[in-house]
């Protein structure tokens, strides 16, 4: 690790202008930064905790009855207070890493960091979400922009994010068995308009919709609806835990277990 | 029924209490006043030319005290291998010198060539940035077999990648490849027992403290035999007198092998504190330990094996290429030959066994002694490969082996690759694993599975291995340049309680509870009252550590004498105050008395007068209660077992889980079963993670692309069934005085095969043609083979 300062800003607003300082980073839960900074990958001359900013943390309903979850919310008070409202993304939030992770990492650092196997990124685009920063409300299908690459401005700071709540939905997730994390994660979300799909894990450009399946689930929202779909290994991660055609196979299986528990 | 807390009493772990509430002291816990921290510059290639190394800008950096490179130990020793393997055609095998810092050339990734001294680990870290080293990357030698094809040498001096090329027992090559020519059934299985990473627990440190007034020096190291390291040291790499160089292993957070070797950062760490005149101290991180620790496995073999249409087998022959890594480690040439070779009969009356080993160069970590080293490795290809050739001939797997068998009155048993067997009864541990599964209901528990949408399979298993390392005059003849004994003094002090020190050392073993219960059972005391002292070369006698399994068979056997001597002393000295004959003195209970008589004292009282010897017989008995003995075996421990494993396999993803898990071992007289149980456990579980889930990968380039632990995979609880284990009852060793077999790698030795030929027994009940998938036996390899099949 480098030498570095620390700010615990109270507000929103103070933490933005914190992080104007060209080398300022945000701080979230720390579980993905702290590794990176103790490897000497990264040297912020300062973080900007937000875990201190009260208006960035906890589970609300809006009026439209979507799930409205602040920046700083760690996963565990995800999976305790969205589980009555939106029990698919709670069930998700519960089984990412372990309890310190979920203690400690938050909504806004997973979303901002777009890790290519991570979980949040599924539900936000399973879900058509929308993420709302200090500037500005972005769609999850406008949002994701590739592996660790998001719409997010320098400095810019996810503050909320805002769920649609579906009338089913379920996360299916692989695990990669070293890290847990997902080798292959595919969140199902049935809405009255229609079922959204998002694959996570899998491919080289991260997140991403499996419209295939989307259309056959939304006229026949079963696990038989996608045999006959195949998914394309052309664009999978290769990696020492799965081949490509491992991965397109295990988006099929995962997106039927996600409907059939659930159907 | 054991003694309160004796023999066989499964006494709690006394060093538990420290470990389990923080209060364990490793190496990093030790602070010295003064210390500086030292910091190792590795290669980030995995061949390259050292062209220069310019270290100035990081010795003006804050805080810098002292850089170093392999420029500044050309003139000291190399770290040694120390076992002198020849090849077939009696050739000496080929030792490249392994330096304290890569000079020239660095050799794999993680190789250090540089290390920074300063005020503190930061201050080092930043310098270690500083120095420009001109590396001119060459093209990596990474597989084994391209390795000894090509002209692209890990040494240049050595003119090959080949260290040597071994036949076991060369005599018996001819008889065996005539009986495998002439057998009516030859099944033929190539595999690969893949490499692991130790990972224990804790990671090395080293502290280095010379002391200019006594032109001494203090190496406190995590490592699993202090006078080993010291004499590596004195005699090989830096010269050191053995009287100036005290070597402290502390509280050790396991070894699995790693740790027994003597590593060039102790090295380094002692030259340094000498030249900045401060203590030095070196904690690795877990990157460095992925790097750098020596790792175990990685042989690719093909075996043999010919039999009769009725099973009857007629000969073993196997064909191994063992990666040594870059640079030879101190056991790395034992474990792939006389650990592996010597091991190829099994449990088995086969009549012809030869075995042909070739250690290969690459530009990888070194490879070692891990966990089991070499005999996993030969219990992996013959279980395999019996397990096939069931297959192949319609035979059921438990019946082909029970029919091989070396039956319980045919002990002791010259084993045709060399070794005499002394004691076992592997039908008896068969006929208790299959209770244990119950095999019986098998098909019920199979039916289950399949109604849920899995495989299952049912794999066995039967293993012998050697250890309780073992008999200097053996391993001298088969290479070995040290000898293998141990060593331990029992110290009475003068209240009654007992200081007993040991060459062994324990890292999580329990010896500081079973060593006491045997010399208080022995003496008829508290084991409360004994205490064991390990660790430090400059309390301890001369013994040569833990690892094989050895310290109870090798260093209990040892503290036996040792006891035993204490009492025949005692004896004499209860006799003078009893004013009896030695020879009419009994000793039961803590007591001595003259027999027909209720005339006693205590073993306390004879303590006191030893030390307190007034009215005491100086002409004829020295004052004092101390006795120290030496013990080489007159052979190895033979412990041996049957396992049973059952697992599921996902049909859809290829997953395997473990569903349930039998060991049933051997291990002769127990000493304290439930740690005996634990050393099991331990070694189950490394074993199910050596079959299922550690897959080291380097790339073409020699970069080590599971480095972490967010791509290597240890085995966590949600991965592992419950394991019922069984060890009662086992057949005593006839060598030792306890009785006892080594048990602290039978569970990582059996394990691997069990768990493979379940998951193969699976996916052949679902049709599937698939007859082997080499370890890990990870989702996507697995459900590659079901889908090629
Ligand atoms: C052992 C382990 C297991 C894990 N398992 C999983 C898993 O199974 N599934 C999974 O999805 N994840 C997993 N994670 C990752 C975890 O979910 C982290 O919480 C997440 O990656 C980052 O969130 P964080 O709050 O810790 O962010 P930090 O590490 O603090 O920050 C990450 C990045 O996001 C930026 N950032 C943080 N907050 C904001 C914000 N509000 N606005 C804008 N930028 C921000 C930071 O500047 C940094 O660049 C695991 C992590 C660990 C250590």
């Amino acid at each position: 690790m480098y030498a570095f300062d620390i700010e615990r800003p109270s507000t929103i607003a103070d933490a933005v202008k914190a992080l104007k300082d060209e080398d300022a980073q945000a701080l979230g839960g720390g579980q993905t930064l702290i590794p990176t900074l103790k490897q000497r990958l990264a040297m912020p001359s300062a973080l900007i905790s937000l875990t201190g900013i009260g208006e960035m943390k906890g589970v609300c309903l809006a009026d439209d009855g979507a799930v409205c979850i602040g920046g700083a919310t760690t996963h565990a008070t995800v999976a305790k207070e969205a589980a009555a409202h939106y029990p698919g993304l709670a069930g998700l939030a519960a089984n990412i890493g372990d309890p310190a992770v979920r203690n400690r990492g938050t909504v806004g650092g997973s979303l901002a960091n777009n890790d290519p196997s991570a979980c949040y990124p599924a539900a936000a685009l399973g879900s058509g979400a929308t993420i709302i920063t200090n500037t500005r409300e972005i769609a999850a299908d406008d949002y994701f922009q590739g592996m660790f690459e998001t719409a997010l401005e320098e400095g810019e700071v996810i503050t909320e994010v805002r769920f649609p709540v579906p009338e089913k939905s379920h996360y299916q997730k692989f695990v990669q068995p070293a890290s847990r994390f997902a080798l292959v994660g595919v969140f199902v979300a049935k809405y009255a308009d229609g079922v959204r799909v998002a694959v996570t894990g899998a491919s080289e450009n991260g997140v991403f919709r499996w419209s295939e399946a989307e259309a056959a689930l939304s006229a026949d929202f079963s696990a038989a609806a996608l045999e006959g779909l195949t998914v394309s290994a052309g664009e999978m991660i290769a990696d020492l835990h799965g081949s490509p055609e491992y991965r397109a196979h295990l988006v099929k299986v995962m997106t039927g277990r996600a409907v059939t528990a659930v159907a | 029924m054991p003694k309160d807390g004796g023999i066989g009493a499964s006494t709690t772990r006394r060093e538990d209490v420290r470990f389990l509430t923080g209060k364990g002291k490793y190496t990093a816990d030790i602070n010295v006043f003064g210390q500086a921290a030292a910091i190792f510059v590795r290669s980030t290639v995995a061949n390259g030319v050292i062209k220069s190394i310019d270290t100035s800008a990081a010795e003006s950096m804050p805080g810098v005290l002292a850089v170093f490179t392999g420029e500044d130990f050309v003139d000291v020793g190399g770290n040694p291998a120390g076992w002198l393997i020849n090849s077939r055609d009696g050739e000496p095998m080929k030792e490249p010198k392994r330096p304290v810092l890569a000079h020239g050339k660095v050799r794999h990734v993680g190789d250090a060539y540089a290390a920074v001294i300063a005020e503190t680990e930061q201050q080092a870290r930043d310098a270690a940035e500083e120095i420009i080293a001109d590396i001119e990357e060459l093209p990596a030698v990474i597989n084994m077999a391209d390795a000894l094809a090509g002209d692209n040498y890990v040494h240049d001096e050595i003119g090959t990648n080949q260290c040597f090329d071994w036949g076991w027992i060369e005599d018996n090559r001819a008889a065996t490849d005539e009986a495998i020519k002439n057998a009516p059934h030859v099944t033929t299985l190539e595999l690969v027992n893949n490499r692991l990473v130790p990972n224990a627990m804790e990671p090395r440190a080293s502290i280095g403290t010379y002391d200019a007034a006594g032109d001494s020096y203090l190496l406190q190291t995590t490592s699993q035999n202090p006078h080993l390291t010291r004499l590596l040291i004195s005699a090989f790499v830096l010269g050191i007198p053995e009287n100036k160089l005290t070597v402290i292993a502390p509280d050790v957070g396991g070894g699995f092998g790693s740790k027994i070797y003597h590593y060039g950062e102790e090295a380094l760490v002692l030259a340094a504190s000498k030249k900045v005149g401060r203590p030095v101290k070196w904690v690795a991180d877990r990157t460095e330990a992925f790097l750098s620790d020596a790792h175990g496995r990685d042989h690719v073999t093909k075996i043999e094996l010919a039999c009769e249409k009725d099973g009857t087998f007629i000969a073993f022959r196997s064909e191994t290429l063992a990666n040594v890594g870059a640079y030879l480690s101190n056991f790395s040439t034992a474990t792939p030959t006389f650990l592996h070779g010597t091991l190829m009969a099994g449990n088995y009356t086969v009549p012809n066994v030869y075995v042909n080993v070739k250690t290969v160069f690459t530009n990888t970590a070194p490879v070692d002694a891990y966990r089991g080293a070499g005999r996993p490795e030969a219990t992996y290809s013959l279980e395999r490969v019996i397990d096939m050739a069931a297959r192949e001939l319609g035979m059921d797997p438990v019946e082909l082996r029970r029919k091989n068998f070396i039956k319980a009155d045919q002990f002791p048993f010259a084993s045709a690759a060399g070794l005499e067997y002394d004691s076992g009864d592997y039908d008896a541990l068969m006929d208790k694993m299959e209770a244990m599964i119950d095999r019986k209901a098998f098909e019920e528990r199979r039916n289950a599975s399949e109604a849920k949408g899995m495989l299952r399979g049912l794999g066995i298993n039967a293993y012998v291995e050697a250890c309780g390392i073992a008999p200097s005059n053996l391993v001298g003849v088969l290479g070995s340049r040290v000898g293998l004994y141990d060593a331990a003094t029992v110290r009475v002090n003068a209240t009654g309680n007992l200081s007993v020190m040991v060459g062994a050392h324990s890292h999580g073993q329990g010896h500081e509870t079973v060593f006491p219960q045997i010399v208080a059972d022995m003496l008829g005391i508290d084991p409360g009252s004994v205490d064991i002292v390990h660790g430090d070369t400059s309390k301890i006698p001369f013994g040569m550590g833990t690892y094989g399994s050895r310290s109870l068979a090798v260093c209990g056997s040892a503290m036996v004498r040792a006891t035993e001597k204490i009492i025949a002393k005692a004896k004499k000295i209860a006799a003078h105050m009893l004013e009896a004959s030695a020879d009419d003195v009994d000793f039961t209970d803590g007591q001595f008395t003259v027999k027909g008589t209720d005339k006693s004292v205590s073993f306390g009282e004879v303590a006191l007068k030893a030390y307190i010897p007034h009215n005491y017989p100086l002409e004829d008995i020295e004052p004092g209660l101390e006795e120290t003995a030496f013990y080489d075996p007159a052979n190895f421990t033979y412990p041996s077992g049957a396992y049973a494993c059952e697992v599921e396999v996902d049909p859809e993803t290829g997953k395997v889980t473990v569903e349930r898990f039998m060991a049933c071992d051997d291990f002769g007289n127990v000493m304290n079963p439930m740690i005996v149980s634990g050393q099991v456990h331990g070694g189950v579980v490394q074993g199910i993670g050596q079959a299922l889930l550690e897959n080291t990968t380097y790339d073409e380039n020699g970069q080590l692309l599971s480095a972490s632990y967010m791509d290597y995979v240890m085995p966590r609880a949600d991965d592992l069934p419950f394991i019922a284990v069984d060890h009662d009852g086992g057949t005593p060793c006839t060598h030792n005085p306890l009785g006892a077999k080594g048990c602290g790698e039978g569970g990582a030795i059996g394990s691997p095969p069990t768990v493979v030929n379940a998951v193969i027994d699976a996916l052949q009940s679902g049709g599937k043609n698939v007859t082997h998938i080499d370890m890990p036996l990870t989702p996507s390899r697995v459900w590659a083979a079901m889908n090629n099949a």
